[in-house]
């Protein structure tokens, strides 16, 4: 049960939701800029009859999609996200592995207390816990000065704007993603398999590595493209944290939609993230069908 | 209840499998006052048990008794509070469970989801060995053995449950353990899958030589295939014995109850003194001397300690009218035979009998106020005077709407019926209130059977059929 709403949601998340915002950002990623409202032409008018329809798609065209491979800054943005999930996803595995693999053992009393822990979070906006990173990481920030107090260094280190803060940030946002599916996959591990193994002449170290952890793949799979895909792009958390250092497409998407108020050529921009993203998506789909059939 | 099943026959060249008779064996494992606590609770309780080399030893016991504790134990998973565990003479305390030469089935199989039907069966042989073509080798003959080689590629999901219990067994068994233990194997298995599995684990154990424990709490299924059985409760042993005393000669109420359908009848002992006549109670009048019925077929072996012979009466009984049918009577005692091999022969058929070869000595069971006395020739008279139980099999109990001539025959009811195919259990009620359960076997076809409910009818047993217990 628990599986199947890890699976559920980000499916009806994927198909309901996505589906009819999809086509309306593809249509206005082949329309051209306009001073207008909204800022952007041909509009549709349905009550024309099959000649308006006609008419609004023969304006049309990939334009700005051209426009995205003539400036190099799109496609190093795309670059530099795409690294910047792939890190950020390793190092939550990294912290959230050991944090989902200690829940699972410990005592069943203990479990609903610790999962409400991991949840917790959720309870505080986003946005805030975000902003409470800026005054964590800040130069005079909380962080700095228990170093510079413990002596361990004299200047204040530069964190704040840098990309440290944002694996930082999206370490922070995303652990929850990472520690949940592993957690689920591990809890529902025979314990009995490790005994096997241990009966059969494993050390308790390389029962870990031949069985628990080829068994909690899923969930580590899981975990890393619950992470990833939103990742790569965050908008939030790079322009809090990461500062006029860090390229993420997200703060570029941002600026191209708010500050230049090119519509159109945002949209292209979401367009073609999203067409990366289905890579993952699609993969992700994949293995969470193979999983389920293997369960049955 | 089934009938202990027959072991399969001894090879020739070797001498009866029974190293627990013998002084000079040395025990493969052996628990020496053993208690495992949780905490409070004791779990197993001061325990001694020892086990030899290729016996196919049962635990048996209820839910909760300490059977799988026991197992872990044996493994490693668990250490004892107080008292070792010795393997081959040498205390296993301290040995972690990766160490030891001693291999678990375990309840729920706990076969690797991720791996194969061949790597499983590896997985053991991989951790001591990197010679890819002996393990391979191993691996296709455990596969051989447990039929299991169209299935070596498959994943466990991908297989039927029988599969998946051969593929445990055989993942435990390509390491060679010198002891496998196995706990409740064929729990999830249906009736008749069990019973297959049953014979091929017995085969398989002959076959590899290797010393099984099984834990069940399947009375049938530990009479089925262990050459001995443990009855646990509570954390004790109450009896260890084989199957056939088990059954045959129950040392407590406990086992009696535990082991099978019993009829357990509560009465005082009062001692059959030398000049007892011979239940002159049940002596029918109108049987007239000539027209006695044959022997008895072979009395059933005493499992007290006296041979019975007979009194005054029963000697002039049989020399004048029995010993042209039977031969000359044996005057002298014949050696006690072993409850063991006693136990060897077939129980005895409850037949129809004079009362004239009713046994001396034993027994006689005031079990209610105006009834008759139940006869039991295996009572010790030194019983007399204490309260006894009565331990009746109900296929030893006969049943019949004529008075028949046995040495207990006591009137009653028929309340229920319960159809087995092959047998029928018959719920007799006595006038006092107490039940009694007969088995016959279902000869004729079930329009011409003649006793139904509510009829009025007969039970009896002979003074052997019965073994009496304390509480
Ligand atoms: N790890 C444990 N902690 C506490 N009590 C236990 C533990 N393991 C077993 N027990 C208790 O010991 C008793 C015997 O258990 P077990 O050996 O599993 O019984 P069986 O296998 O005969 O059903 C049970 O009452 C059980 O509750
Ligand atoms: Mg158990």
């Amino acid at each position: 049960m628990r599986r199947l709403i890890i699976v559920a949601v980000p499916y009806l998340w994927l198909l309901a939701l996505f589906l009819i915002p999809f086509l309306i950002v593809l249509k206005i990623s082949l329309s051209d800029i306009a001073l207008a409202r909204p800022p952007y032409m041909p509009q549709l008018d349905l009550s024309g009859g099959w000649q308006a329809i006609r008419d609004f798609v023969s304006q049309l065209d990939f334009e700005n999609f051209v426009f995205l491979t003539t400036d190099d800054l799109y496609w190093k943005a795309y670059l530099s996200s795409l690294r910047i999930a792939a890190v950020a996803t390793f190092i939550t595995l990294l912290v959230g592995y050991p944090i989902a693999y200690a829940m699972a053992r410990a005592t069943p009393e203990w479990r609903p207390t610790l999962l409400m822990l991991v949840i917790l979070p959720f309870w505080t906006s986003f946005l805030i816990r975000v902003y409470s990173w800026m005054g964590i990481l800040g130069n005079e920030g909380v962080l700095n000065q228990v170093l510079l107090w413990a002596g361990l260094i004299t200047e204040p280190l530069q964190i704040l704007n840098t990309t440290t803060a944002v694996y930082i940030g999206i370490v922070y946002t995303y652990l929850p993603f990472m520690i949940l599916p592993i957690y689920s996959t591990l809890e529902r591990m025979d314990e009995s398999l490790l005994e096997a193994a241990e009966d059969l002449g494993c050390s308790r170290l390389s029962a870990f590595w031949l069985v628990t952890f080829p068994l909690s793949r899923n969930g580590i799979v899981a975990g890393c493209f619950l992470v990833f895909i939103p990742a790569i792009g965050e908008f939030v958390i790079p322009s809090l944290l990461g500062g006029s250092q860090t390229l993420m497409i997200g703060k570029v998407l941002w600026e191209e939609f708010f500050n230049n108020r090119d519509w159109p050529v945002a949209s292209a921009v979401a367009v073609v993230l999203l067409l990366i993203l289905i890579i993952p998506i699609v993969l992700f789909q994949r293995t969470e069908e193979k999983a389920r059939e293997a369960e049955r | 209840m089934a009938q202990p099943s027959p072991k399969p026959k001894p090879s020739p060249e070797t001498a009866v499998f029974e190293p627990w008779n013998d002084p000079e064996a040395k025990p493969l494992i052996e628990f020496r006052n053993v208690t495992k606590r949780f905490g409070e609770f004791t779990a197993i309780d001061d325990l001694s048990l020892r086990i030899y080399e290729r016996e196919f030893f049962a635990l048996l016991g209820p839910s909760g008794c300490g059977k799988t504790t026991m197992m872990r134990m044996l493994a490693g998973f668990e250490a004892p509070t107080e008292g070792h565990i010795l393997l081959g003479g040498q205390a296993i305390d301290t040995v972690p469970p990766n160490k030891r030469a001693v291999n678990m089935m375990f309840q729920s199989y706990a076969l690797f989801p991720h791996l194969t039907v061949f790597d499983n069966i590896a997985f053991g042989l991989r951790r001591e060995s990197r010679d890819d073509e002996k393990i391979e080798a191993r691996v296709e003959e455990m596969l051989r053995l447990t039929r299991l080689s169209k299935f070596a590629s498959r994943k466990p999901h991908q297989i039927s449950g029988g599969q998946r219990q051969r593929v445990a067994l055989a993942r435990s068994l390509a390491k060679a353990p010198k002891l496998l233990l196995l706990d409740e194997p064929l729990g999830a298995l249906d009736k008749k899958l069990r019973e297959e599995t049953q014979f091929e684990l017995m085969d398989i154990q002959e076959k590899t030589g290797t010393t099984f424990v099984i834990v069940t709490h399947d009375q049938e299924e530990a009479m089925t295939v262990a050459s001995r059985v443990a009855v646990m409760d509570e954390g004790r042993i109450v009896q260890v014995a084989t199957p056939e005393v088990i059954y045959e000669a129950p040392n407590s109420v406990y086992v009696a109850d535990f082991i099978g359908d019993v009829n357990l009848i509560r009465g005082t002992a009062k001692a059959r003194g030398e000049g007892t006549a011979p239940a002159a109670n049940e002596a029918p009048q109108e049987e007239a001397p000539g027209t006695t019925a044959p022997p008895a077929s072979a009395p059933a072996p005493a499992t007290g300690r006296h041979d019975p012979q007979p009194n005054a009466m029963g000697r002039w009984l049989h020399d004048r009218l029995l010993s042209p049918v039977i031969g000359p009577r044996r005057d002298q005692p014949k050696a006690l035979p072993a409850p063991e091999a006693a136990a060897e022969l077939p129980p005895p058929a409850p037949a129809p009998e004079s009362a004239t070869d009713i046994p001396e000595g034993g027994i006689e069971i005031h079990w209610s106020e105006g009834a008759a006395p139940i006869v039991a020739s295996s009572g010790d008279p030194a019983l007399d005077g204490q309260q006894v139980v009565l331990s009746l099999r109900p296929e030893k109990v006969s049943i019949a709407k004529e008075k028949p001539q046995a040495h207990n025959a006591l009137p009653g009811r028929v309340i229920d019926i319960a159809y087995l195919g092959n047998i029928s259990t018959y719920h007799v009620e006595l006038p006092d209130g107490t039940m009694i359960k007969a088995q016959m076997a279902n000869t004729r076809r079930i329009a011409r059977r003649d006793i139904t409910w509510e009829d009025e009818v007969w039970v009896s047993f002979t003074a052997t059929a019965g073994v009496v217990l304390t509480e």
